[in-house]
């Protein structure tokens, strides 16, 4: 049988590894808020005039022009621009256009977006709460789910260690996307954080799948040690962790090739939690229990 | 073993008399559909969010500072009842409009789906309402079929809105019937008498925002400031004028706090993407199934299929507006149907590498990864109920598909692969 447990810190190191250079990345340039949670202006648009070569720095200028706080300038197609601006008013996003239109031909608007600053807020504080509330409310299901597991092991330590892979696998995406966002202008969204929340959701799937069957194997498999029961708990579950993932993966890579441009980021995020979720259930969360259980039998001898 | 063979066998027989109702969904839009005692009878059709109709969503915010605290609901219901006013002036299709106040700001949501260029409508929706009151042409209108509402009431008082107080539905004491009771201000009492005075037995006009709210006849002088205006009003017409005279009587300015446009074309693009990427990941996911457990596979896709129409169905007969965020976690939810089905058939194999009979691992697979798939589901709906309950509009709209899509899938993964086991190896 793959000795899983045996190998657990190497496994926890791995991680370590993946998340370190997110968090660092976090401390260092933090993440790249969209409008959806500072408030601004986005405005998608495209010049129809297909002779006329517009770079970003012709438009940088025409912006300027109208004294407009520019947060970014990307082409996010033929002759088809994305800008985000700090704020905008009603009358100068009119005059914006017409003087768009004198100098380069006619445009067309393909979507543009505006949220108050006090709406951006609401929505991350309403974020936040989520992912809080969502972890407490998992963590008391599953100790609820495990009541009945057998002494001295307790229930509630199956939700913490649940919890812990899933706060891995929120660092784990977070942190990518703070490399993301300072290299490639990557922005988090309401999306993204929709995205953060199903990850937690899967990730906590899969954890309870291993967890189920520890519980199943203690009951049956009396004899013998707690890391061993676990390591064959995992081995059991393993083919089934990796199958489903793999449909979640491809289905997910699907989405990614053939789906629109908009919600690219938001599925490059969830396959990225979700490869993180499978990884932390097998590898994180039963391995964590283990090495729990070691510390309080060795405080008990004491 | 009979337990497993005498199980309800009218499942799949139900489901085919679902699919039935699907397949006349699509023919007829509009029919009536009994299931049960739950009766539905709307326009059945996919609905499309902003994001993939294209269309405006915005949030308008009410401005309180200058109204009472006690009179902020009935400004609420007025400003709403403005902006819907003004929206259908402009003949924009289908609007939808709608409070929500959150905290101490009076928000109104308008989306208009179809339409992404408002600008004019926004900046109308912006402007204060006004309330103007009109007396009747001096010489009798009944001398010539009159052309125009100006020329019946072409005499523009001062009294307008400011000098309302405000409006609120009453019962006439002796009657019971619904009336619109007014309340002036002390200028607006001493207008309303010299108007009523004037037109004692004509009419006087009320409009708002130049449309005619009513035009009670005067029966006598009023003084002190207080009216009524009664006729054969149901509650509801009652209710409805009184709003709209407050809309005048305590304006509150709107603010555009949150504006979001999508073009047409971009929103048809998002679900010609969306549809091909569900089909090719739907494709995927059969292959890899049948590739790993061969019959059981086919068996899995099969309950698959039924599960994306009953979803489906679910969707247009709700109906769940359907969003990019909405149609992912459609999609996702394929992977957590899988899910349960990939749980039962890895158990089968490993109850019959313990030595088990088939049959008997069969029933062992269903028995022993109920569990775990039960647990893990409840986890994933404690989500998406959270979800639902912090988030807005997208998010929302996700939280919604996925839940729908692990409750069918739940049902579909283990009843109907069970039934379709049942009835390969009933002989």
């Amino acid at each position: 049988m793959i000795d899983i447990i045996g190998k657990k810190w190497w496994f926890l190191i791995f991680s370590a590894v993946i998340i370190i250079p997110g968090l660092i990345s976090l401390i260092l340039w933090g993440i790249r808020p969209a409008i959806d949670f500072t408030g601004g202006t986005l405005l998608e648009f495209q010049f129809l005039n297909k002779e006329t070569k517009i770079e970003n720095s012709d438009l940088r200028r025409e912006l300027e022009k109208e004294e407009l706080e520019i947060g970014s300038i990307q082409q996010s197609g033929e002759n088809t621009f994305l800008v985000r601006l700090k704020s905008l008013e009603k009358d100068k996003s009119l005059k914006l256009f017409s003087g768009f239109s004198a100098t380069y031909g006619e445009i067309k608007q393909i979507r543009s977006e505006t949220v108050g600053p006090l709406i951006g807020q609401e929505t991350a504080q309403n974020s936040l709460k989520a992912i809080v509330v969502a972890s407490i409310a998992i963590i008391i299901y599953v100790a609820l789910a495990f009541r009945h597991i057998p002494k001295p092991y307790s229930s509630w330590r199956f939700g913490i260690c649940a919890v812990f892979a899933l706060i891995h696998d929120i660092l784990v995406v977070v942190g990518i996307f703070s490399i993301l966002g300072h290299f490639y202008k990557v922005e988090i969204d309401s999306l993204f954080i929709t995205a953060l929340l199903t990850v937690m959701g899967f990730s906590v799937h899969d954890s309870i799948v291993v967890f189920d069957r520890i519980r199943e194997n203690l009951i049956h498999l009396t004899g013998k040690e707690f890391s061993q029961i676990v390591n064959e708990s995992i081995v059991q579950t393993l083919a089934r962790s990796l199958s489903t993932s793999m449909t979640v993966i491809l289905t997910l890579v699907a989405l990614l090739l053939f789906g629109g441009e908009s919600t690219r980021w938001f599925i490059a995020a969830l396959l990225i939690g979700i490869i993180s979720g499978t990884y932390s259930s097998i590898f994180n969360a039963a391995p964590l229990l283990v090495i729990w259980e070691e510390r309080s039998r060795k405080k008990r001898k004491l | 073993m009979v337990a497993i063979v005498d199980l309800p066998k009218d499942y799949p027989l139900k489901f085919r008399l679902g699919q039935i109702n699907f397949d006349r969904t699509i023919s007829s839009p509009k029919i009536n559909i009994n299931i049960g005692n739950f009766a539905v009878n709307k326009d059945i059709d996919v609905q499309f969010g902003l994001d993939l109709a294209g269309g405006t969503h915005l949030v308008l915010e009410a401005d309180m500072s200058k109204v009472e605290k006690a009179d902020r609901v009935k400004a609420y219901d007025s400003a709403k009842n403005i902006v819907e006013r003004r929206i259908n002036l402009y003949g924009l299709s289908e609007p939808v409009i709608q409070q929500s106040k959150v905290g101490d700001s009076y928000r109104i949501l308008v989306e208009i789906p179809g339409v992404s260029n408002i600008d004019q409508a926004i900046e109308l929706i912006g402007k204060t309402a006004q309330l103007s009151f009109f007396e009747e042409a001096t010489k009798s209108a009944n001398e010539a079929t009159p052309s125009s509402l100006a020329e019946i009431w072409p005499i523009l008082t001062s009294l307008t809105g400011k000098n309302l107080k405000k409006a609120e539905v009453t019962f006439e004491p002796n009657t019971g019937e619904p009336q619109v009771s007014l309340e002036f201000d002390s200028d607006g009492a001493k207008m309303f008498e010299d108007i009523t005075t004037r037109n004692v037995g004509k009419t006087v006009a009320i409009f708002l925002d130049n449309q005619l709210l009513s035009a009670p006849k005067v029966n006598e002088s009023i003084t002190g400031g207080k009216a009524s205006i009664t006729g054969k009003f149901s509650l509801d017409e009652a209710k409805r004028l009184a709003i709209s005279l407050n809309a005048g009587a305590l304006p509150v300015p709107l603010k555009v706090i949150e504006q979001r446009n999508v073009g047409a074309t971009l929103g048809q693009q998002s679900i010609e993407r969306s549809v091909l990427a569900g089909m090719v990941g739907f494709l995927i996911i059969a292959v890899f199934m049948i590739v790993n457990y061969g019959l059981l596979g086919v068996i899995a896709d099969t309950a698959l299929i039924i599960y994306a129409l009953i979803v489906f169905a679910i969707f247009k007969l709700v109906p769940v507006t359907l969003t990019l965020a909405g149609i992912a976690g459609f999609i996702l939810s394929i992977g957590m149907a899988v899910d349960a089905n990939i749980l039962i058939f890895e158990r089968m194999k490993e109850e019959i590498r313990w030595g088990k009979d088939y049959l008997v691992a069969l029933k062992l697979g269903f028995d022993r990864a109920f569990p775990s798939i039960r647990d893990s589901n409840i986890s994933s709906l404690i989500t998406c109920g959270i979800l639902y309950w912090f988030g807005t509009g997208i998010v929302r709209g996700f939280a919604l598909t996925l839940a729908i899509g692990i409750v069918v899938s739940l049902f579909s993964a283990i009843t109907i692969t069970r039934n379709l086991l049942n009835l390969i190896y009933k002989e």
